[in-house]
Order: C-alpha cells, then sequence, then structure tokens
C-alpha cells in the first residue's frame, strides 16, 4: 500500500457565481466534500457610501439608502429618517406613518420574496422564482405610482414622506393583497412541503440562542432560533403599535424553519398592510403627509407658484438643506433581513458628522465560517442562502 | 466631568426612569472604567478608559441588571481636533430588558484598543472594518486585515483629512491586459459646496464698526 500526501483542497466560490447572491469571494478549504473553513472575502461592491453621506445635506443622503439593500430599498431609508426625526425632535403625520408603514410591509414581502424563492433556487428548484418575481413585480409597479421609481424610490423625506397616494393606489394595494395570499399558499405548496427541499435545508446551519446573540444576529436569524424578538413589537416605532400581527417564531434555528418563518411573515405583513390600507381612508388617516412649515419638507408645487416664502423654503432646503442640533442617535427599524441601524452624529450643520449604517446582513455574512464548517460543499450555497445577503447592504 | 451626569433635555427623550437607574447602576459597579455617563435622545451613552473595554463589555454582558448580550455594533468616528483623535463607538441590545446602550473610548491612531473578540466573538469583522476605514489598531485581534477596501488599499478613507475622490483610480488597459491602476484625474475640480448660509455662517465686520461690541 502506497501512501497517498493528503492534503486540504482550497477553492475560490465567486466573486462571479449564481448562487453567492452578488459579488462574494469565498475562499472554502475543503476536505474532501467536507468544508473546514470559509474565509468571506468582502467589499467587491463598495462604493464608500458613508464617506459620501458625510459630503451631502441630509435630504441628498437618503437616496444612498436605497442602493444599500436593493431589494427592500425604503426600509433603510426609514432608519434614516427616524434617525434623522430623533435629532431633530419632529413629529411624523399619522398619514405619513400609516403610507411608511405601508410602505415598509411591501417592502418586507419584497425582500422575503426573493430570498425564499432564491434560496430555493440555490438548492434546485426553478419555478418558485418565476412565480416569486410576478408578484414582486406589482409591488414593484406600486413603488413606482407611489414614488416614480421602482427600485430607487427615496420616498421617505424627514418628516413625513415625498407625496401622498392617490386613493386609488390605496384600493389596488388593497385588491393585491387576497390574490397575493393565494400565491403564497401555492409557494408553500410547491416549495415547503417538496421533499427535496426538505432534504436539503431541515437540520443545516443550526443556530443556537446564544450563539445568535453573540454574532450579532438579528431579524429571521434570531426568530429561528426560537426567540420572540421583533422590533415592531419589542421597540414599537410609528404606528406599529396599533396594528395587529403575529411573530413567527422557529423552534430547530435551521435553515428549513427561516424559511419557513419567512413564508410566514410575508402573511402577516399582508396583514399589516390590509389594516393600512382600511385606516388610510378613515377620517382620521387624512391630513398632511410630511411636515408643513416648510423648514424640512417642501411646501406643495402650486403654494410656490404665489407664495413668496414658499418659494424661498424651497429653495433654501434644496442648497442649504436644514440644520441638525448636535448629537449622537441610533435609530434601528426592523428590516426584512434583520435590524438595520443608523448611528448618526450631527455637529449642528446641514451635514452628518457620521453616518455608520448597521447592516444586518454583514453581521450575518461573517458567521458563514462557523455555520458551514463540518458541512458539504453543496451546504454552502443553501446557507448563504438563509442568511439573507444582499451585497449592497454588505459592502455600503 | 469625572463620574458626572449630564441630561440634555431633548425633545424626543422620554423621561425615562429605568435607563437613569441603569445608568446609576452601571456607574457605581464599574466605577473609575467610567469616564463619564450621558442620557441624551433617551439612550445612555458611557465614556470607557480604553484599557477598561474588555472589561466594561464583559460587565455589561454578564450582569443580570445589564444583560446586554446581544452585539448589535462596532465602528468608529474620527474628530481630527482632538488629541485622541479617534472614537470606536460600541452598541449594545439587552433583550432581557429592551434596552440599548452605546459605549465608546477615545484612542489615537498609535494606540491599540484592546479586542472585544473574546467577549462577543462578532466584533472579528466590525474591528477589521473600523481598522480598514479609520487605522484603528486591536489588541489581541487574531486576524486584523483589510476589509471593504481593495487588496492592496493604501490608507483609511473614512478618516476626516483623506479625500472623498481618493487618490488613485482603475482601468483596465487593452495592451498590457489588465487593471491597473493610476492617480485620480478629474476632468474639473471637485466641488465642494457648503451652502451654509451667509447670515449664520460669516461674521462679517463691517469696517468702522470695530468698537461696536466695546
Amino acid at each position: 500500500m502506497t501512501e497517498h500526501n493528503i492534503r486540504n483542497f482550497a477553492i475560490n466560490f465567486g466573486p462571479q457565481h449564481p448562487a453567492a447572491h452578488g459579488v462574494l469571494r469565498l475562499v472554502l478549504e475543503l476536505d474532501g466534500e467536507i468544508v473546514e473553513r470559509v474565509d468571506p472575502h468582502i467589499g467587491l461592491l463598495h462604493r464608500g457610501t458613508e464617506k459620501l453621506i458625510e459630503h451631502k445635506t441630509y435630504l441628498q443622503a437618503t437616496p444612498y439608502f436605497d442602493r444599500l439593500d436593493y431589494v427592500s430599498p425604503m426600509n433603510q431609508e426609514h432608519a434614516f429618517c427616524l434617525g434623522i426625526e430623533k435629532l431633530l425632535g419632529l413629529q411624523v403625520p399619522r398619514r405619513a406613518q400609516l403610507i411608511r408603514v405601508l410602505f415598509c410591509e411591501i417592502g418586507r414581502i419584497l425582500s422575503h420574496l426573493l430570498n425564499v424563492t432564491t434560496q430555493a433556487m440555490d438548492v434546485g428548484a426553478l419555478t418558485p422564482p418565476l412565480w416569486g418575481f410576478e408578484e414582486r413585480e406589482k409591488l414593484m409597479i406600486f413603488y413606482e405610482r407611489a414614488s416614480g421609481a421602482r427600485l430607487h424610490a427615496n420616498y421617505f423625506r424627514p418628516g413625513g414622506v415625498h407625496q401622498d397616494l392617490p386613493p386609488a393606489l390605496i384600493d389596488d394595494i388593497e385588491a393585491f393583497i387576497d390574490p397575493f395570499l393565494q400565491v403564497v399558499d401555492d409557494l408553500d405548496n410547491l416549495v415547503m412541503g417538496n421533499r427535496i427541499f426538505k432534504q436539503r435545508n431541515v437540520d443545516i446551519g443550526i443556530v443556537t440562542v446564544d450563539e445568535a446573540m453573540a454574532w450579532g444576529f438579528s431579524g429571521v436569524m434570531v426568530r429561528g432560533s426560537g426567540i420572540p424578538w421583533d422590533l415592531r413589537k419589542s421597540q414599537p416605532y410609528e404606528c406599529y403599535e396599533e396594528m395587529e400581527f403575529d411573530v413567527p417564531v422557529g423552534r430547530n434555528g435551521d435553515t428549513y424553519d427561516r424559511q419557513v418563518i419567512r413564508m410566514e411573515e410575508m402573511r402577516e405583513s399582508a396583514k399589516i398592510m390590509r389594516q393600512c390600507c382600511v385606516k388610510l381612508r378613515e377620517p382620521a388617516g387624512q391630513g398632511p403627509i410630511a411636515a408643513t412649515d416648510g423648514k424640512f419638507a417642501p411646501p406643495p408645487r402650486r403654494e410656490m407658484k404665489r407664495s413668496m416664502e414658499a418659494l424661498i423654503h424651497h429653495f433654501k432646503l434644496y442648497t442649504e438643506g436644514f440644520h441638525v442640533p448636535a448629537g449622537e442617535v441610533y435609530a434601528a427599524v426592523e428590516a426584512p433581513k434583520g435590524e438595520f441601524g443608523v448611528y448618526l452624529v450631527a455637529d449642528g450643520t446641514n451635514k452628518p458628522y457620521r453616518c455608520k449604517i448597521r447592516a444586518p446582513g454583514f453581521a450575518h455574512l461573517q458567521a458563514m465560517d462557523w455555520m458551514c464548517r463540518g458541512h458539504m460543499l453543496a451546504d454552502v450555497s443553501c446557507v448563504l442562502g438563509t442568511l439573507d445577503i444582499v451585497f449592497g447592504e454588505v459592502d455600503r | 466631568m469625572s463620574n458626572g451626569i449630564s441630561i440634555l433635555a431633548h425633545t424626543a427623550a422620554p423621561a425615562d426612569g429605568s435607563l437613569q437607574a441603569l445608568s446609576d447602576h452601571v456607574g457605581s459597579a464599574l466605577g473609575p472604567a467610567i469616564v463619564s455617563r450621558t442620557i441624551a435622545f433617551g439612550e445612555l451613552t458611557l465614556n470607557v478608559q480604553a484599557s477598561d473595554i474588555v472589561y466594561a463589555l464583559t460587565y455589561l454582558r454578564d450582569d443580570p441588571a445589564c444583560a446586554f448580550r446581544c452585539f448589535i455594533d462596532i465602528c468608529g468616528a474620527d474628530y481630527p481636533n482632538r488629541e485622541k483623535r479617534f472614537d470606536v463607538v460600541y452598541h449594545l441590545l439587552s433583550l432581557r430588558h429592551n434596552a440599548r446602550i452605546r459605549v465608546k473610548v477615545q484612542t489615537d491612531d498609535q494606540t491599540p484598543v484592546p479586542s472585544v473578540i473574546d467577549v462577543f466573538p462578532a466584533a472579528n469583522w466590525f474591528e477589521r472594518e473600523t481598522y480598514d476605514l479609520y487605522g484603528v489598531l486591536f489588541s489581541g485581534h487574531p486576524d486584523l486585515r483589510r476589509l471593504l477596501t481593495d487588496y492592496g488599499f493604501e490608507g483609511h478613507p473614512l478618516r476626516k483629512d483623506f479625500p472623498l475622490t481618493g487618490f488613485v483610480e482603475v482601468r483596465y488597459d487593452q495592451d498590457e491586459a489588465r487593471v491597473v491602476y493610476e492617480p485620480v484625474k478629474l476632468a474639473q475640480e471637485f466641488r465642494n459646496f457648503d451652502f451654509l448660509s451667509p447670515w449664520e455662517g460669516t461674521e462679517y465686520v463691517l469696517p468702522g464698526d470695530e468698537k461696536k461690541s466695546a
């Protein structure tokens, strides 16, 4: 018998790999087909967002947040606006709160639809993404009808939202919900009960409660391990307090549980959207959609044609911008991928002094190493899918 | 302001007794490790001696009255006018008490901050990122490599003295058949409008009016 010189095998996964969900380079060290070590190399999509924000006024900085997690843009803008409002002590009008919640839930569905279906594609199913993207397209048309853009909306503004929703849009969103729930049921039948999907996902990438907390997990990644933690419930912002919805939690902390939770959360989001539509039509839901004093949100166009003061307000807002009193805040929202936070340091001028973006995917991705250890090579893409990574927010 | 409490009255801050109680509790337990404590905008901030950061975070994690077991974030901030120009800011979350806390330490570009990887393993990438973007050193970090910037990048881009345009730009060179790095060439000077209001931004001195305040 000859003695073979056995050594581990290192391969590059990505940066151009369809299952890498963007530009991720994973250096995998393999013992046969068993993963020994994972070294994710990120930063291939680094655009220096935080540096750019420091050089822009607060209003000019908002659009950068659309470009972080580009599958649910408005949820990111939300965190930034909440941070500014906290510093300014601004009260958001009720109608704007309802609109924000409505569009945040649309964003959640957008993100979960993409993740659940493409994760199914990572483990071998081709049909789910086609079904999912059809619904995503309808939701993006709602984005477009509200803000004018399918993806990079720039719709949430400090103090409110950019424009009011036309009544027909509220009707159409409400009419979308029931057929959508039917599609979710269909997807559920197609994917969640599927034998291959279960074989690939059950007992893969298990996260315990302690691990989830120590590794800075949030969102579905902690709920999958059985912690009922959702910022919308525990630290409610906007009008989430009055919305009725449940927080689904998993039991085993494995990939399968997390995907089931995402399916369930889409149904809960639809529930919240329905409540928002009803409340937006009530008399209490009428009124302004942004601060009306002209200091933080521009006055309406028609007023600018007649009022000199309104014109000055508009001019000042779009050149100098507004000044934010000095201070530091951390504002977080329950984004679809987890806790999306903005640490904002203001120095009293019209530009942020420091804006740190705390992206959930960043904390999740660094867990690839220990989550994949001992798993098979084929499970890497499965675990990567369940982490719900979008490189816009990881690399920033 | 050693161990002094300053509560800034801001509209967003709720009259939160529990936050004050938490602040007092931490203040008495950690003692001299804490430089100052502040509650502003409904958030508690601790300024901690850089050498005591591991001790402070371990206490905040393990003490049942704090139970900040959930790691949120580490980031840097640059204040070039200060003697210790960098802040390293830690954010923690307590699920049990539904509370957040911010811990800050100060350092310069020479003095390393003790790494908190042993307290929170998630600190790994966050410290790497802080090192990459600010050049803050962390002692005891097993793998302090650059994280976000390019392979072979020089400088620390989030420092205030790093220009927004950077120093090098890349392009694909057809002749050499590879990506080449060149100094940044701008077709026009980078224009940084400050837009600060002339009514508030500049101190105009009227000739002959110097004796106004006298």
